[in-house]
């Protein structure tokens, strides 16, 4: 099982799928799916929804996680064949000496910065603009550039997935293929309740296409499935490190767009517990998910946030602890075990 | 072996200053399967010798050694404090993928804080060296099984083709020059020469080029020549101060140089249509292994040569493959013009 477990985990992280472009996540998704579900499509945003077990008694439980992921698009093109950028959700502080892949062609690049030996010391100590930044592939000309990428093309830091340390991934996009992952565990596992699964599109840019998708799914709760802060390392204080690496899945009670019902975190600390799965709260109230769109849809949904705790998160680094998706996938199953079965009109 | 291959396999090793072993150990093998004499000496360079007719000697320096981290504190939960040999940009290293060569080999990341704890006047700063963190994904009891302090780090990096035949990775400064003089040996296969020719890859130039200075007293040549990379133009960098890349070498002048080793390059690049760009060191001594090379012993007569590069002392140092064959070729047209004339005559000031 933990073979399959990363190899999926390096399938979903391998790939590319920024706000828009999407198309190779579903893709792999769709491919996984084969046989496991009555119906899958894919809507106007771009975002794939899948059902099983409909029609079937028990509580109808919405599952939810994002495929896009953070990055970069090319903004222009200069004389030198030179290529500026724009980032969604990217820190540029991220960007100088890294190589990344254009485009579907996937067309490599590097961005380069001005040799040590040319600064001066407080500039050292300065941000590089953005603006300053470009991504040289090679190409002397314009016109040599324009042969094999596009404005418009999306752009990839260049890493893959590997495993390290005690447990330890490292990949880019952990945020939030972690949670396609799970949704990909549970719909292919032989549970027994009805689901609806949203493989989201557009998370990073706004929620926009969980604001589409919450108008066509109808379910009775949701699970919306995170990769998280972690922020645990030593040079941060305790009372900031938001998750902590190990210490199981976190549970969200209140961030930027949401405040989860009580009852349903009581209903999944429950599930935990009884189970002896370890479980973590979020500690901060930064950051908005899907979960935004769900709990005011149809006149109000439950939905509880649920997250596998990431460092680094939006760089091309981000680390998870593999027990803690494991303890993911664990109470997802332990929570529907214990609630699925329950009439429709108790919720 | 093709130069390319040699030189990307050369890059993806490890080979800090001081610490050239995994990239020496690569750069021996190659030259001697290619026909060298070759041996390692006290300072750890790599000694690569063509006889020709033995009637004098002429020693080109090509740095092995590139910059590199090393730990300086193992902090709580895994995590590596670091510092560095060799010249870094410290805004070129968040983010990076690492290998610490402890015990074992151990990956780690370079991280950065996360967003929300970044206020937003920080994020106009750079991340200092001694605030970064490298992950190791160990707990603190096993990172002690596995890493000292002192270990060395590299970047963790695969060298990669470019378009237009540009290849980009790590310490292509120097091993581009290293390819080079690959290059050169490849081109003087079937020729003899008067000259006994020593390719020579030196190791702590990035600290100082003691391996340089070592080499040059045990070898004792006649004329010695430093190749090293040279600043490649790119829009943020003065015009009067680069180089472009895809024009060919860079033939150094200057006080460091031997002004009779300056000309014989230049009329070895015209007699022969060998593209070359001349470059002025507006500093008395160059920051490269002719520094050391020129006043080894009772004085060599130096040359300096350039191979352009963009980004240097980044983990994506550019170089184009064409400046590397035409510099290559440089070197063996010097060479063998040098056949049937005096040598004396040739350098006397």
């Amino acid at each position: 099982m933990s073979v399959d477990r990363t190899a999926l985990i390096k399938k979903l992280t391998d790939a590319n799928g920024l706000p828009g472009d999407e198309g190779e996540i579903r893709n792999i998704i769709r491919t996984e799916l084969e046989g496991h579900t009555d119906s899958i499509i894919t809507d106007r945003l771009g975002n794939l929804i899948v059902t099983k077990n409909s029609g079937r008694p028990g509580l109808h439980i919405g599952l939810s996680a994002h495929m896009d992921e953070v990055g970069m698009a090319v903004l222009r093109i200069n004389e030198a064949g030179l290529l500026t950028i724009g980032t969604f959700g990217v820190d540029p502080r991220l960007l100088p000496s890294k190589i990344v892949s254009i485009g579907k062609d996937k067309v490599k690049g590097v961005i380069g910065t001005k040799p040590v030996h040319m600064t001066k010391p407080d500039e050292r100590e300065r941000a590089i603009d953005l603006d300053a930044l470009y991504i040289d592939i090679g190409a002397s000309t314009k016109e040599e550039a324009e042969k094999s990428v596009s404005l418009g093309d999306f752009v990839y830091f260049d890493s893959e997935f590997v495993e390290f340390g005690e447990r330890k991934i490292k990949a880019k996009a952990l945020d939030d293929r972690l949670g396609c992952a799970v949704m990909i565990e549970i719909l292919k596992s032989d549970v027994k309740t009805p689901i609806t699964a949203i493989f989201c599109s557009q998370e990073e840019v706004g929620l926009r296409g969980s604001a589409v998708a919450a108008n066509r799914a109808h379910v009775d709760v949701y699970i919306n499935l995170e990769g998280t802060v972690s922020a645990d390392m030593p040079s941060t204080d305790a009372h900031e490190r938001v998750t902590v690496l190990g210490k199981g899945p976190a549970l969200s009670l209140i961030d930027r767009t949401s405040v989860y019902l009580k009852e349903y975190i009581n209903k999944i600390v429950a599930a935990a517990e009884e189970n002896g799965i370890p479980y973590q709260y979020r500690a901060t109230g930064a950051g908005g998910t899907d979960a935004a769109n769900y709990h005011v849809a149809h006149g109000g949904t439950p939905v509880i946030g649920l997250a596998t705790p990431c460092r680094y998160l939006h760089s091309p680094v981000s680390v998870c602890d593999l027990r803690d998706y494991e303890n993911t996938v664990k109470l997802v199953r332990a929570f529907i075990q214990k609630y699925g079965n329950s009439a429709r009109a108790e919720s | 072996m093709d130069t390319k291959k040699f030189l990307m396999s050369i890059c993806d090793a490890s080979g800090v200053a001081g610490y050239e072993e995994e990239a020496a150990g690569l750069i021996k093998s190659a030259f001697a399967e290619a026909g060298c004499e070759t041996s390692i000496d006290k300072l750890g360079n790599v000694i690569a010798l063509k006889k020709g007719r033995g009637k004098f000697k002429v020693a080109f320096f090509a740095h092995m050694d590139e910059i590199g981290l090393v730990v300086i504190n193992l902090d709580k939960n895994g995590f590596i404090r670091f510092s560095q040999i060799g010249g870094y940009d410290q805004r070129t290293l968040l983010g990076q993928e690492v290998i610490i060569h402890g015990r074992e080999k151990v990956y780690g990341v370079i991280g950065i804080k996360p967003p929300h704890l970044t206020p937003s006047g920080d994020a106009m700063k750079s991340v200092k060296m001694s605030d970064m963190l490298i992950d190791t994904g160990y707990g603190e009891e096993k990172l002690k099984e596995l890493v000292n302090v002192g270990d060395i780090i590299t970047i963790k990096r695969k060298t990669i083709e470019l378009k237009g035949d540009v290849v980009s990775g790590k310490a292509i400064d120097d091993r581009g020059c290293v390819a080079v003089m690959f290059e050169c040996l490849k081109n003087l296969k079937d020729f003899n020469h008067d000259a006994d020719i020593y390719f020579v890859s030196t190791t702590r130039e990035e600290v100082g080029s003691q391996g340089a200075i070592v080499a040059a007293y045990g070898i004792e040549p006649d004329i010695g020549v430093a190749l090293d990379v040279d600043f490649a133009k790119t829009p943020e960098l003065k015009p009067t101060r680069t180089c472009e890349m895809g024009k060919g070498t860079v033939i150094q002048m200057g006080p460091n140089i031997h002004p009779k080793v300056f000309e014989l390059f230049k009329n070895a690049a015209k007699d022969n249509g060998i593209p070359y760009q001349v470059d002025v060191m507006t500093t008395g001594q160059s920051g490269t292994d002719a520094r050391v090379v020129q006043i080894s012993r009772e004085g060599v007569a130096s040359g300096l040569l350039g191979l352009p590069l963009k980004y240097m002392h980044t983990s994506v140092e550019c170089v184009a493959m064409k400046d590397v064959t035409n510099m290559g070729k440089l070197m063996s047209a010097m060479i063998m013009g040098l056949n049937g004339k005096d040598l004396e005559e040739q350098l006397c000031l």
